[in-house]
């Protein structure tokens, strides 16, 4: 990198002018590296057989997926070859124009020679005993079909023609950029779950779906493709600025005004989630709700990890808790069967969900106490480590013969009664939405209450700096216990409504795996970041589900999107507040405020005039 | 009257001797200095005192009732505060959070009542915000208005070590104990945090111990010093007293070459 940093030219030819300070422009280097990767990219997906498998799905009329996927590397890697670096202040900006075109146009090319050299090697030879998916029909497909040689240097122009494509956004203002990225974003996104956007639409009774989609393919149409990009490029393109000035707006008002409208703004968001599972329907719902278990949970653990800072790898346990303390306690015994079922339990109160629901509670606070007691000592990695080991405990327990005439051994619990409110079985999906729905309000309101309040501050101080909290009169015993407690009664309602929507429960439900994703809901959405928690945990667990199609990439797919997020934006969906300390919000907090001094003082001077004035 | 009482005090690391059979007294309403050459166990001092480190041997006694034992915590809500050498504010929270957070021990809401927000929870948490403020108050317009809501570490070096010494008043202290408040500071900033000492005695009717390596602080406020040198006192008494004893210029300057 060193080199690149230099921005004055060494020679000055004589008589030259002197030298202006001119930023950096694009190099040879950063167009050879962009392109290599985008060729790379390329032969990557024809070898593990991403090209094959979408052959056949449709976006946009005749264009399939693995097409988008050829040019889609080109394309973002011709756009970066041809990005000049990031201008420094006081230097002049490098001009824009065909070299950057032509830095794509390289770029693309060499992509198309890094593929044709995959092709000629992996045509010429037969590899097909490690790299299984590289059939002839994959090259094939990759060659247009015209044979390896004749069929490259097509691709090779393809690949180049992309690559200029991409090259030429970077003259491009940013805004319109900006909005059109989104836009076919969207377009992509609405080909490919076509099947639940139209659900979706046909709920929302809207009228031109059969314009917009092929009936048989599933494909949007042109007109719908054309009709999606222009709707969410003018949204994208409005929504930019008028998103920030709501927000400085709302900031503005007075602070009996801010309640109302905020109030109001809550009332909305709980009448859309209210018609929400109607127009969703079932499919989606049942993901919704699979989100909202997790998002219970990720709630819980972003009290223990994000305000209190105490990593707790085995956060699955209070899940186990909350789960297997409402089976036990509500499963239905048939009718003199009792001791005749595998698994033989001998025990059932038979209780109903709410009469459970106290039990669940103290049970969940008891393991809650349980874990932290031990580990109150420990800090950081070794925290992780003895919270690990409980979790993998209590999974064991639950599936040992020890405890099997309770909790069933690895047949579990099964049977277990249905919710009832108000007299109404909670079935369906919809149903089960509003009630999850319901608990996640809870957890969302115990969030926010609990973070501005003694005990929250209490936990963040402790998260911040142990010992000067201690010395500061935290009692840092008591502060870490109630963040177990707190962290494990949330998680075990999530527990209690996963096992009465699965209607049974088995020990390897709560694997060691379930931490691990609710851990990266909570830092992949901003730690301390209810609203951050919230978006991830919808995005996380939705996200594989609707990727359903694509098989056994979703996973390779999904792994990518969470690396290029961490990359993107490591602090966060949506940083907490503490955690975004943009220059600019702090200017305005100081403009504000100084503007506010002034008024107060020229009040001041209105009222008693200044003598001699 | 004594507030604060140490005999005895003896602290080992390892091999070395950081307090050797410490004596000394604070009386209520005095402002105490300690000074020293590095490594004399100045901090190691007010580690002891604050019970962050137990003692070996000796006993401290406060309000005439020994405090050897009890956490940090609990001897912070009897009444002895401090501030860090190496300034340790809470970094991620804001000005106004860092000092609430000093009340914790003079508050009690807990879980239930935070989460009702029950008319006692408000009342307390009004309380909270408005000592806070107050405290903050102390230092002038440096940490008020628009301050209220930054994090700590987008404040100046100075204004942090503002903030730590507010966020130990806030605790409602009897004794206050400051790890070289003045370090860092340029000319004028010390000046006048020399006055604010004076004036947290006379305004709060604080008992000031304070550790300091700039003498114009110390022979500006201090009415007794306390000299230390390998975790011994070895000189006791007013600033030109100490100033002029021999033991205290060997220990700074070295010894003198015999001829």
């Amino acid at each position: 990198m060193a080199e690149t940093v230099r921005a004055v030219p060494r020679e000055v030819p004589l008589g030259a002018a002197p030298p202006a300070f001119a930023a950096r422009d694009i190099t040879l280097r950063q167009v050879v590296r962009n392109g290599v990767l985008a060729g790379l990219g390329v032969s990557f997906v024809t070898a593990v057989g991403m090209v094959q498998a979408f052959e056949r799905r449709f976006i946009v009329s005749q264009l399939s997926l693995d097409y988008i996927l050829v040019v889609a590397f080109p394309l973002a890697l011709g756009y970066l070859a041809g990005r000049p670096p990031p201008v420094l202040e006081g230097f002049e900006a490098p001009r824009l124009g065909a070299k950057n075109v032509l830095a794509g146009l390289l770029a693309g090319a060499l992509a198309g020679l890094v593929l044709m050299a995959f092709v000629g090697i992996f045509g010429n030879f037969d590899v097909r005993d490690v790299f299984t998916n590289v059939s002839p029909e994959a090259l094939a497909r990759i060659t247009f079909g015209e044979g390896l040689f004749e069929g490259s240097l097509a691709m090779l122009a393809v690949q180049a023609a992309f690559g200029a494509l991409g090259g030429a956004l970077n003259l491009v203002p940013e805004r319109p950029r900006r909005a059109a990225f989104l836009a076919a974003v969207w377009v992509v996104a609405f080909g490919l779950f076509s099947p639940l956007v139209r659900q979706v639409l046909d709920n929302l009774g809207f009228p031109f779906l059969r314009y917009m989609y092929r009936s048989v393919s599933g494909a949007l149409t042109r007109t719908g493709a054309v009709a999606v990009f222009v709707l969410f490029f003018v949204l994208s393109l409005v929504a930019k600025g008028s998103r920030l000035q709501a927000g400085e707006r709302f900031r503005a008002l007075p602070e009996s005004q801010r309640r109302v409208v905020g109030g109001l703004a809550i009332l909305a968001v709980l009448g859309l989630l209210a018609v929400l599972p109607h127009i969703l329907g079932n499919f989606l719902s049942e993901i919704l709700n699979f989100a909202g278990i997790f998002l219970l949970m990720a709630l819980g653990l972003n009290i223990v990890v994000g305000l209190a800072g105490l990593l707790d790898l085995g956060y699955v346990a209070f899940f186990a808790v909350g789960a297997y303390t409402t089976a036990v306690l509500t499963w239905d015994r048939p009718e003199g069967l009792a001791g005749t079922l595998p698994g033989s339990i001998r025990w059932g109160p038979e209780l109903t969900f709410w009469e459970a629901l106290p039990f669940v509670i103290l049970a969940a606070a008891l393991a809650g106490i349980i874990v932290g007691t031990p580990v109150l000592r420990m800090r950081g990695d070794y925290l992780a480590i003895v919270t690990l080991g409980f979790g993998e405990i209590t999974r064991l327990l639950f599936l040992s013969t020890w405890f099997k005439p309770y909790f069933g051994g690895a047949l579990g619990v099964q049977r277990i009664a249905n919710i009832e409110v108000f007299g109404v079985e909670i079935l369906s999906p919809q149903n089960f939405f509003y009630f999850i729905f319901g608990f996640g309000v809870l957890a969302v309101y115990a969030s926010y209450a609990l973070q501005n309040s003694r005990i929250g501050r209490a936990w963040t101080a402790i998260r911040e700096d142990e010992s000067v909290a201690e010395a500061m009169g935290v009692n840092v015993v008591a502060a870490k216990l109630w963040a177990f407690i707190i962290g494990a009664i949330i998680a075990s309602f999530g527990g209690a409504i996963f096992a009465v929507k699965v209607g049974s429960v088995f020990p390897r439900s709560f694997s060691i795996e379930v931490s691990i994703i609710v851990l990266v809901i909570v830092i992949v959405g901003g730690l301390a970041s209810v609203p951050g928690v919230i978006l991830s945990a919808i995005v996380l667990t939705a996200t594989p589900e609707l990727l359903q199609e694509l098989a056994e990439y979703r996973f390779l797919i999904y792994g990518v999107l969470l690396i290029f997020m961490m990359l993107k934006r490591p602090e966060g969906f949506i940083p907490s507040r503490r955690r975004l300390r943009e220059l600019r919000e702090e200017e305005l907090a100081q403009d504000a405020w100084l503007r506010a001094a002034r008024a107060q003082r020229e009040r001041e001077e209105l009222a008693e005039p200044v003598p001699g004035s | 009257m004594a507030l604060l009482e140490v005999v005895g005090l003896t602290k080992d690391f390892g091999g070395v001797r950081a307090i050797d059979h410490l004596d000394m007294h604070v009386d209520v309403g005095e402002i105490v200095s300690v000074i020293g050459p590095n490594g004399a166990g100045k901090t190691t001092l007010f580690n002891l005192i604050t019970g962050m480190i137990p003692p070996d041997e000796g006993d401290i006694r406060f309000e005439g009732r020994s405090i050897v034992g009890l956490r940090p915590s609990q001897i912070l809500s009897l009444g002895i505060a401090r501030t860090f050498q190496n300034v340790r504010l809470f970094p991620e929270m804001t000005v106004r959070e860092n000092v609430m957070v000093a009340r914790h021990a003079r508050t009690r809401a807990g879980v239930v009542s935070a989460l009702l927000r029950t008319p006692r929870f408000r009342r307390e948490e009004a309380e909270t915000r408005r000592r806070a403020e107050e405290a903050l108050a102390f230092f002038g317009p440096r940490l008020v208005g628009y301050r209220f809501d930054q994090t700590a570490v987008s404040l100046s070096y100075a204004n942090r070590r503002r903030l730590e010494i507010a966020r130990a008043m806030a605790s409602d202290p009897k004794l206050l104990l400051l790890d070289e408040p003045t370090a860092g500071m340029n000319p004028r900033e010390t000046q006048e945090l020399t006055e604010l000492i004076g004036k947290m005695r006379d305004e709060k009717g604080l008992t000031i111990l304070f550790i300091e390596h700039d003498m114009r602080v110390v022979k500006g406020v201090a009415e007794r010093v306390i000299v230390l040198d390998y975790g011994r006192k070895i000189a006791e008494g007013t600033y030109d007293e100490v100033a002029h004893n021999e033991q205290v210029i060997e220990a700074y300057l070295g010894r003198r070459a015999t001829a």
